[in-house]
């Protein structure tokens, strides 16, 4: 294989914009992890360090005009991937004002219906029918774009999901199930949750392609994705992808993670980060060298600098919001 | 005026609205083909066609999300639960996916969508399919509860829980769905959702009632006419938002208030009712407010356990002459 075709024929611009967006999110999440050490955000946090190639790769075979994006609660990622600024989501991990739901929803629940981003959502597996109906909706109106409906490999053993495959099949609608399989839910490792850890053949049985993906390689998850969305723009229905990623941090900002050995949280860190090895499969084709990646580093210390100070500067809301968006007021 | 069934006007509601507005659809189990399991949907699909009257598969939890989804992008679906006894399944995404959005999302993200079907006992079916969730769905801010009586109400109460952009749950009784009330003529008959009326006019004793027991109320009432008490029945149509005014309003005429409700009484809407009275009526009371609620059991199958458990006509004669010290 040529390089160029390792690389899906994108051009420089668009291969270093991989690695930007991949480092936004890797960088926003440290420092989300460090405000919460501080006592800044609270509640619940679940950071996606580690599992950066999975969204950044399956955005990029998108159309950010048409489609709609849904995932959990471990989300900062795909906000950021959708384009969400990040002071926003930021602002919102604070429970500030400047927050995208105003400080009313925090880290598990924030939308963007300009971006496309429908949430955000807090019960695990609750955002496969909904990101189904995203996809029945894109049906019924005839809009041309498809649902990208994200889980874990947890919330692949809900009931719901397979409520939804089904009526995603029958129904041929217009939606891509990512199964991020981190390998642990929550504590429980998928040989401890699962009878089966093949999660790419679980919408088999509706008749719904599946496939196994690298999660670490994200022009393994572009190339996948691109197969999924042809054959859902297709009009021959739902796509199953269930992407091998790993996640460094603990489950939440409050889970130690004894349940694995340091070792192999290193093992990926070290000779398998999905960041490193872009950034390493860049610098090995002529095209690239290390002069290309300091800007990149310099812009997001910057922006990240900027959405903290946009955060730290944005007020708690105010008491009066306390009652309001409640109800949509009717006219 | 023409006299329809309360099924008749349900069905009129629904179909006057999906001609106004090409974002209505319909979907449950039996919606379609069937033409509705107690055939409210009858000649929708005829109609409308199986793009926007859908067959959905025995999958309450699925396709409930699935809807709220479809809410969230601006459709406006109309989801029918056989009975509200099955929404149970699906009560997670009625009030974590549908209710809490909007607050959630800090005003950005609604979902404007109906979840209606059959509430409360039927006849002899047992106790996993006879409970009435008014109660539960009224405890939770970010919906709307509403449970009317008339076909009238029905109709001009649907109409407006379609038409209103926040979720909805409509709240049907299937032992009624044949009875017959004037309904008002036109596509323009829509009523305000949070608004409770007078049944009937009394200034002994104030009756609050929903659904079905409306019409025990009003039988109730004459009964206790025959023995010279005059009762005030009050038609609740909307449990959340409750219309407490026109409640509290009628206390402060009659002094005596009995809350009744098909559901059980812990934590019931008649509970609700009585605390409202005795925080902003205390002084107009004369007797304690009373409830008149189901016996405390799982509703049970033999015809004259049910009826014992079940709130009768007698049961409300009985509460209100003790709150009249008669």
């Amino acid at each position: 294989m040529t390089t160029q075709d390792k690389f899906l024929n994108q051009s420089k611009e668009q291969l270093l914009n991989l690695y930007e967006q991949m480092l936004l999110i890797r960088r926003f999440e440290e420092k989300s992890g460090q405000l919460y050490g501080m006592g800044k955000i609270a509640g619940f946090c679940h950071l996606y360090i580690g599992q950066e190639a999975v969204v950044i790769g399956v955005q990029s075979q998108l159309d950010q005009d048409k489609d709609t994006v849904i995932t959990a609660y471990r989300d900062h990622g795909h906000m950021l991937a959708c384009g969400m600024d990040p002071g926003g989501v930021l602002a919102e991990l604070m429970g500030r004002e400047g927050g995208f739901s105003k400080g009313k929803g925090g880290s598990m629940h924030m939308f963007s219906v300009e971006k496309r981003f429908y949430g955000g959502h807090g019960i695990v597996g609750a955002q496969v029918p909904i990101g189904t109906g995203l996809a029945f909706a894109h049906k019924y109106e005839g809009d041309g774009g498809l649902s990208a409906a994200y889980m874990g490999d947890g919330a692949a053993n809900q009931g719901q999901v397979y409520e939804a495959f089904n009526m995603a099949s029958l129904w041929k609608l217009p939606v891509l199930y990512i199964i991020e399989n981190n390998q642990y839910a929550m504590g429980t490792s998928t040989e401890r949750h699962s009878a089966s850890d093949k999660f790419y053949l679980r919408g088999e049985p509706f008749g719904i392609t599946g496939e196994a993906v690298d999660g670490m390689d994200i022009f393994e998850v572009q190339k996948a994705a691109q197969r999924a969305t042809k054959h859902i723009r297709e009009g021959k229905g739902p796509y199953l992808l269930e992407i091998e990623t790993y996640r460094y941090k603990g489950h939440s900002m409050s889970d130690p993670a004894k349940y694995r050995d340091k070792e192999e949280v290193d093992a990926y860190r070290k000779d398998n980060d999905p960041i490193i090895n872009l950034k390493r499969d860049l610098l090995h084709s002529d095209k690239f060298d290390e002069d290309d990646f300091k800007p990149i580093e310099d812009r997001i210390k910057e922006q990240v600098k900027k959405a903290v100070e946009f955060s730290e500067a944005s007020p708690e809301p105010d008491a009066s919001e306390l009652y309001t968006d409640v109800l949509v007021e009717s006219k | 005026m023409t006299t329809l069934t309360i099924r008749e006007a349900l069905r009129d509601a629904m179909a006057e609205e999906m001609r106004r507005d090409e974002k209505v659809f319909v979907m449950g189990e039996e919606v379609a083909e069937y033409q509705g399991a107690y055939k409210v949907t009858q000649g929708l699909l005829q109609e409308f066609g199986a793009k926007r009257v859908i067959d959905t598969p025995i999958t309450e939890h699925g396709f409930a999300g699935l809807a709220v989804g479809a809410a969230f992008r601006g459709l406006r679906p109309v989801v029918e639960f056989m009975t509200f006894n099955f929404a149970m399944q699906a009560i997670d995404h009625i009030i974590n996916s549908a209710a809490k959005t909007l607050y959630m999302s800090g005003g950005q993200m609604g979902c404007p969508i109906v979840f209606r079907g059959p509430n409360g006992a039927a006849s002899r079916v047992g106790a996993q399919h006879s409970q009435c969730y008014a109660a539960w769905y009224s405890h939770c801010p970010g919906l709307k509860v509403i449970a009317p009586y008339s076909a009238a109400d029905a109709k001009g109460l649907l109409k407006a829980a379609i038409r209103d952009p926040n979720p909805v749950v409509f709240l049907e009784n299937e032992l009624i769905y044949g009875q017959s009330f004037d309904v008002p003529d036109g596509d323009d008959h829509i009523l305000p959702i949070g608004k409770a009326a007078i049944a009937r006019e009394g200034k002994d004793v104030t009756i609050t009632a929903y659904s079905i027991m409306v019409g025990k109320a009003l039988k109730a009432a004459e009964i206790l006419a025959e023995q010279g008490i005059d009762a005030e029945v009050i038609d609740l149509r909307t449990i959340r938002p409750m219309d407490t005014e026109t409640i509290i309003e009628s206390v402060k005429k009659t002094n005596r208030i009995v809350a009744t409700e098909e559901g059980w009484g812990q934590s019931g809407v008649a509970s609700e009712i009585s605390t409202v009275v005795q925080e902003q009526a205390f002084d107009y009371l004369d007797a304690p407010v009373t409830r008149v609620s189901a016996k405390d059991v799982p509703l049970p199958y033999a015809a004259n356990l049910e009826k014992l458990a079940l709130p009768q006509p007698e049961d409300i004669v009985k509460a209100v002459k003790s709150v009249c010290y008669k």
